[in-house]
């Protein structure tokens, strides 16, 4: 019994050396060298393209908020926040909040409401409310949330149906926006792993240099 | 189409890890393999043992309770006083007490089960010291358990069965080690994080938006934690989250890497007890029984969100609710079933969201007792059990004494394993029929009915099972939900290990008898179907009641079964 503690405290003083520390360390030291950029989190000047942001808040003179760029998914603060009377605030939405905003970093998170939900099923009908006042016929990724809560991409479909809410805000012709659109999406990686999509947010650089 | 290339894909690479990694941790535990014998021997002369020292299944049993007992203090030491410790760059400060215990039993049995939201909750020191050493750790308690069984069908009339420090030891350093490690370089390319800087600030002038996001020494624990079965991620959404799980690559190397050990450990057994062909008849069962599950559950996720249908959208790509797009909705369900099916319980979507009988493809793979193929270790010594059960029955059909391997399966045998494999279904059915009854019960579920009941089965089915993932609207982080599952965890891991271990001392006692032309053939497919049936009769029985309070009547309001 004696020998037992004895040999557990010894293994366990070197697994936290080596599998903790020496693990970790010489991790990021690899990762650091040879892929710093990914290491870091894919940062680029305007936020990380691994990370989605909410878009239905961008001012667009004129029109109604978010129409003058392409939107992501409904995660968090984005349509939720403007369906609730333009409160910024993620408080009251389904959901952890991943990105305070001009605050400390949350929790990612998904809603996890059940499919019979009739807590989805109001959001899903608020979400959709939504896309129609905007002349946008919603798709499935565009009034439901991701795993995440944070997810950057959206399917080509789902930029295809926004095109004439962009068009109309910005004055941009709806057959340059389904070139960029079809420009800016990437086959499932390998052709078959996982399926296509659009980094939102490359999207809206690429649609600000149209602009 | 892309999703049967997947399948293609992930049958070829699992074939040749089946082969090579399977006849690679045979030689590791056979002590043939030597390239790190620089730190190999100076562990043992720092533990004051040697590979020559071999202990009884009782000292051995003893060495791995104390070991975990050991571990367990360690962890929760360690996240109680993180706020005085370095490596803190968020400041956050220390843990309660009840989820400190809830979290380090998680993640010394292998559970990982996650009350807590990592981003904001544990720091890099935690992160690394306690939750990532655990993930190395535990699983290789686990497997070094397999090994006394397995040892126990291949030795004769031994007193022995290997000495613990040792078999920890070989499978620490020279099978999760190097894997883990190149795998993590792999994810970090792709895109997975790994830095100590903290987190990173940020305004895009597009959307006149500010933002803080959560970093950390990602990467590399993402590949120890699907390796070794463990699943518990750095941050709160796991695998859906992209700093964890980028791309679709890294998604296919998640199940990949899940499923690498517990297959491979099939031919390791076949290889050990001197013939290969029993280890396929094992690995038949657990690629029936996957196949099916698969395709059930990417079938349900391939419907439409009832939610969604009914606020009239008519989906023509399946349920999105709490899924990626760059996954997409079967490589999600995939994912799924491979986290519930082994013992990881990671997730690249959110499993609560899934549609009724997609969540039951879930329930149900950790129900069958985690052998399909099931965790490190865990799945290979459970679905042993399960093989002697088979045997048992099948010796009661055509009135002989059953055998397995030549070791005659008698009294004692059978006493064990049904033991060990009614240990868990006792565990989590009472224990949720507790948390039901009560009102401290009845306030943990986010959603209402049936669904309700689904989450706290799910969530105690899962605890007991030492998988971690979660129908997530349940409130695990209360006193009550944090030390039942404790309980939950730590039994449903020694209930079933001990037994185990037991096993493989008595069989190693025995001698073989002689095959015979009337011996009950156990590498075929009558034996395969056998056991099939037995995995499905006793998951069956003991859990339909309580599945059918929960995803067929969630299902069944729904008007249709598919």
């Amino acid at each position: 019994m004696l020998v037992h503690l004895r040999r557990s405290l010894i293994l366990a003083v070197i697994c936290l050396v080596f599998f903790g520390f020496v693990y970790a360390f010489a991790g990021t030291g690899v990762s650091q060298l040879l892929f710093k950029s990914q290491a870091d989190g894919s940062l680029t000047a305007n936020g990380s393209t691994l990370i989605g942001q909410p878009w239905n808040l961008t001012k667009c003179p004129g029109h109604s908020l978010g129409s003058c760029v392409f939107q992501g998914r409904p995660d968090d603060l984005g349509p939720y926040s403007d369906t609730e009377k333009n409160n910024p605030s993620p408080a009251g939405h389904p959901g952890d909040d991943p990105l305070v905003l001009n605050g400390v970093a949350g929790e990612s998170g998904a809603t996890n409401l059940g499919p019979k939900s009739a807590e989805l099923v109001k959001y899903t009908k608020d979400l959709v409310k939504y896309w129609h006042a905007r002349g946008v016929n919603p798709t499935p990724d565009l009034v439901t949330t991701s795993g995440s809560g944070y997810d950057p991409d959206i399917s080509q479909q789902d930029a295809l149906v926004q095109i004439p809410m962009v068009a109309k805000a910005t004055g941009i012709s709806s057959s340059k926006l389904r070139a960029l659109v079809v420009s800016e999406t990437h086959p499932a990686q390998w052709g078959f792993l996982g399926a296509q999509y659009i980094d939102v947010l490359q999207l809206n650089e690429g649609l600000a240099a149209l602009k | 189409m892309g999703f049967f290339f997947t399948l293609v894909a992930l049958v070829v690479t699992l074939g040749l890890t089946w082969r090579y990694l399977g006849s690679y941790m045979e030689a590791v535990f056979n002590g043939r393999v030597h390239w790190l014998a620089w730190i190999e021997r100076p562990v043992y002369r720092m533990l004051g043992t040697s590979p020559e020292q071999e202990q009884t299944w009782k000292r051995y049993a003893g060495a791995m309770v104390v070991f975990t007992f050991v571990s367990l203090v360690f962890t929760y030491v360690i996240i109680r006083i993180q706020g005085s410790l370095p490596l803190n760059p968020q400041h956050l400060g220390a843990v309660g007490s009840a989820l400190d215990f809830n979290t380090s039993a998680s993640f010394v049995t292998n559970t990982n089960w996650q009350n807590y939201g990592g981003e904001t909750t544990m720091s890099y020191f935690s992160q690394i010291g306690a939750l990532t050493v655990q993930q190395f750790v535990s699983p290789a308690v686990g497997i070094s358990a397999a090994m006394v069984l397995v040892r126990g069908f291949s030795r004769r009339k031994s007193p022995t069965i290997g000495n613990f420090w040792v078999d920890m030891t070989r499978c620490l350093f020279y099978v999760l080690l190097p894997i883990a490690f190149v795998f993590g370089i792999i994810f970090v390319g792709e895109g997975a994080v790994q830095t100590l800087a903290g987190t990173a600030s940020f305004h895009d002038v597009l959307n006149n938006v500010s933002q803080t996001i959560a970093r950390g020494p990602i990467g590399f624990m993402e590949t120890i934690k699907q390796l070794g079965t463990n699943g518990g991620g750095f941050l709160n959404a796991n695998s859906a989250t992209p700093f964890e799980n980028p791309t679709g690559l890294t998604n296919f190397l998640s199940f990949w890497l899940l499923l690498s050990i517990p297959v491979a450990l099939t031919y390791t057994f076949g290889k050990m007890v001197g013939s290969i062909k029993h280890g396929f008849a094992l690995l038949a069962v657990v690629i029936i029984l996957f196949g099916v599950w698969v395709g059930y559950t990417a079938n349900a996720e391939h419907q439409n969100n009832p939610a969604v249908a009914k606020a009239g959208i008519v989906a023509t790509v399946g349920n999105t609710e709490g899924k990626e797009v760059r996954f997409g909705d079967t490589s999600s369900a995939l994912f799924g079933v491979a986290s519930t099916s082994t013992s990881t319980g990671s997730a690249d979507s959110a499993y609560d969201s899934f549609t009724p009988i997609g969540g039951m493809g879930l329930l149900t793979g950790m129900m069958m007792g985690e052998v399909t193929p099931g965790g490190t270790g865990t799945g290979l010594y459970t679905l042993l059990i399960y093989a002697i059960l088979a045997v048992f029955i099948g010796g009661l059909m055509i009135g002989r004494t059953p055998e397995y391997l030549g070791k005659k399966i008698q009294a004692k045998e059978v006493k064990l394993a049904g033991l060990g494999s009614l240990v868990m279904p006792m565990v989590v059915l009472i224990l949720t029929a507790i948390a039901v009854s009560l009102v401290v019960g009845r306030a943990g579920p986010e959603n209402a009915g049936p669904h309700g009941f689904t989450e706290i089965l799910y969530g105690l089915t899962s605890q007991g099972n030492n998988n971690g993932s979660a129908f997530g609207g349940l409130t695990g982080n209360t006193p009550f939900y944090n030390i039942v599952g404790a309980i939950d965890m730590l039994l449903g891991r020694f209930g079933v290990m001990i037994p185990a271990l037991a096993l493989g001392g008595v069989l190693a006692e025995k001698d073989v008898v002689p095959e015979s032309l009337g011996t009950f053939r156990t590498d075929n497919g009558m034996f395969v179907g056998l056991t099939i049936g037995v995995i499905l009769i006793i998951g069956g029985l003991t859990f339909f009641p309580a599945i059918a309070l929960g995803p067929v009547v969630e299902q069944l309001s729904h008007l249709r079964f598919f």
